[in-house]
């Protein structure tokens, strides 16, 4: 598929010292990707001079093989979804959409029926003549997205447009959102510090830290194979063990797991997912320790062992398997999968 | 009677009471003034006047300094907001908007004209023009006018803007409209109930302005609150009462209008210096 827009070499230095650097990306046409990590990490500069609203010391910004760089917000084949204060509210729901129509001096009928249609799709029908001060925040941030998408913008840009609102209402504006993306076929960068928003909505997540891409890659493949211990960390639980690389394996304690990156050592980090860590009583191998503590999180529980000079390791157990161990229970640990990396 | 007060409670008597006070004192006086500037003769200690007439009011509108003052200050009171408009709106706009150093210092620096005697301010203005002769012109009289106006017309407007968010501005960048047409169609409008309450604030005050402008506009630049005190002086009480209405009704009327369209804690958060 074609290279809707790419990166090069962008690099944004503020006078705090903060800022971006080495930003190289490219996002196929119709792809939803997220740019994902801790607020200050960059995330939203990157976004912002995809929009024009800043301006980059290096690099380059090219949207359907043409730079942009040079050219101002109002020019740019893109379009912004803000995290809050997107709407104006001197204008109706209306006037709001057909703004930018009417810059483009589009015919009022032909603008009429466009609103129309897209009011259909963001499941607000009939909302023209509202106010933006009638609208609830969910509703608000739907007109937002309505008014970017009436300009079929070649990239769509999303700024933690839903971290404003409740938990149960961000759940459902991200369905809505794949379902329009499907609908449209629009090119997506979307901007949260949020991970499972990230993981449930992307093609693709940029995991970004201190102002660097630290991993690109499908949400399954950042969750399973996390690239760096950065990502490792960032991305859903896990568990962190100390080991010693010796040649193949990568020791801990009694346990031997393979050296799967040819790690030079001496020392590893060992990481591995709650879910992937099996308890049993009745065997002789894993590593020895006690039950802690039990906590049942509905279908399932977590499960704390401590590991003695190991410290303390969490386990996802099923429910009937949680209520079989006891606390102080001396169980044996092992694990079903293990990443490892080098100690930093 | 009595079981209606012990019905609604000790309270709301209180409260009761002093609404009536605050009324008394407040619409007492402009009744008495209406009643006076309509009345042909009124003897101490009727209630009301004997006789009504409308003579007071044909006697001011027949004194020709006094038809010719109305204008002028309706002349001058409109310059004077035209005027502030132009200079201070945009200097609003970048103590809302743009980083500089000083801005605090700068933006406080409005109240200065108003932490001082009046007379004492005009005084040594009047010096001033003196020198630049700007003494019994019209000119000298609109720029005494505008000191006193600045602090309104800059302060409110800011806060207006200040009001306008950023992703609000950055929107409308980004459907397509330039810099000028965002300023035009989403800032100025969405700050334009600060700015009209500001004008209105800066028309009466203008209408209002006495001391400066007996100070620098004599004897050419007669305006009505100056007429005014030589006809209290001059003529019975009733010409100063018809006098007063023509002076008072253009405030309420104005007034009335700007509460249409801001509440007092919008025109309030015109004075917080942030």
């Amino acid at each position: 598929m074609s290279i809707q827009l790419s990166i090069r070499g962008m690099a944004k230095r503020y006078k705090t010292g903060e800022g971006v650097s080495d930003i190289n990306l490219d996002v196929r046409k119709g792809e939803l990707i997220t740019l994902l990590g801790p607020s200050g990490c960059g995330k939203t500069t990157v976004l912002r001079s995809i929009g024009g609203f800043l301006k980059p010391d290096a690099g380059d910004i090219l949207i359907e093989d043409r730079s942009v760089i040079a050219l101002p917000p109002e020019k740019r084949p893109t379009s912004m979804v803000f995290q809050s204060y997107n709407l104006w509210p001197h204008m109706s729901v209306y006037d709001n959409l057909a703004f930018g129509l009417q810059i483009r001096k589009k015919p009022k009928a032909e603008i009429r029926e466009s609103i129309a249609d897209v009011l259909r799709l963001v499941r607000l029908p009939g909302a023209e003549k509202k106010s933006p001060a009638q609208l609830s925040g969910g509703q608000q941030q739907r007109v937002a997205l309505a008014r970017s998408l009436l300009l079929k913008p070649a990239v769509l840009l999303l700024d933690e447009p839903f971290s404003a609102l409740d938990a149960k209402l961000r759940h459902e504006m991200r369905e809505e959102l794949r379902e329009i993306q499907s609908q449209t076929g629009l090119t997506m960068v979307f901007v949260t510090h949020d991970q499972e928003e990230a993981l449930s909505l992307s093609d693709r997540i940029v995991v970004m830290n201190h102002g660097r891409i630290e991993q690109i890659a499908a949400p399954q493949n950042i969750y399973n194979e996390p690239e760096s211990l950065y990502v490792a960390q960032f991305i859903g639980k896990m568990n962190f063990l100390e080991g010693v690389v010796e040649a193949d394996v990568i020791r801990v304690g009694e346990l031997a797991v393979p050296n799967a990156k040819r790690l030079a050592g001496p020392a590893a980090v060992v990481a591995v997912r709650p879910e992937d860590v099996n308890l049993d009583s009745g065997i002789k191998e894993g590593l020895p320790g006690a039950v802690k503590q039990i906590m049942v999180l509905g279908h399932y529980a977590e499960v704390s062992v401590n590991l003695g000079k190991h410290g303390i390791i969490r386990s996802f157990q099923s429910k009937d398997a949680a209520q079989a161990l006891s606390l102080g229970q001396h169980v044996r640990v092992s694990f079903a999968k293990v990443t490892s990396f080098p100690k930093e | 009677m009595l079981w209606y007060f012990r019905g609604i409670g000790k309270r709301k008597i209180v409260e009761f009471v002093l609404l009536a006070a605050f009324i008394l004192f407040f619409a007492g006086p402009l009744l008495n003034l209406v009643v006076l500037a309509f009345s042909g003769q009124w003897a101490y200690p009727d209630l009301l006047p004997n006789q009504w007439s409308l003579r007071w009011w044909r006697f001011v509108f027949q004194q020709d300094d006094v038809v010719q003052s109305i204008g002028l200050s309706f002349l001058i009171a409109s310059i004077v907001t035209v005027l502030s408009i132009v200079i201070c709106i945009p200097a609003a706009y970048a103590f809302a908007r743009l980083r500089f150093p000083f801005k605090r210092m700068f933006l406080f620096s409005f109240l200065l004209t108003h932490a001082f005697p009046k007379m004492g301010l005009y005084v040594s203005i009047a010096v001033l023009f003196y020198k630049l002769g700007l003494m019994d012109t019209l000119l000298g009289v609109i720029l005494i006018h505008m000191i006193n106006v600045l602090m309104f017309m800059t302060w409110i407007p800011t806060a207006s803007f200040r009001s306008v968010h950023a992703a609000q501005e950055e929107s409308a960048r980004d459907v397509g409209a330039s810099p000028f047409r965002v300023f035009r169609s989403i800032t100025l409008p969405m700050a334009m109930p600060g700015i009209l309450v500001a004008s209105i604030f800066t028309f009466l005050n203008s209408l209002d302005e006495a001391q400066g402008t007996f100070l620098v506009g004599m004897p050419n630049y007669k305006t009505m609150p100056i007429i005014m005190y030589s006809i209290i002086t001059d003529f019975p009480s009733s010409a100063g009462a018809v006098f007063s209405i023509i002076l008072t009704a253009p405030t309420i009327l104005l007034l009335l209008l700007s509460q249409r369209f801001v509440s007092a804690d919008v025109m309030s958060s015109g004075f917080q210096v942030k």
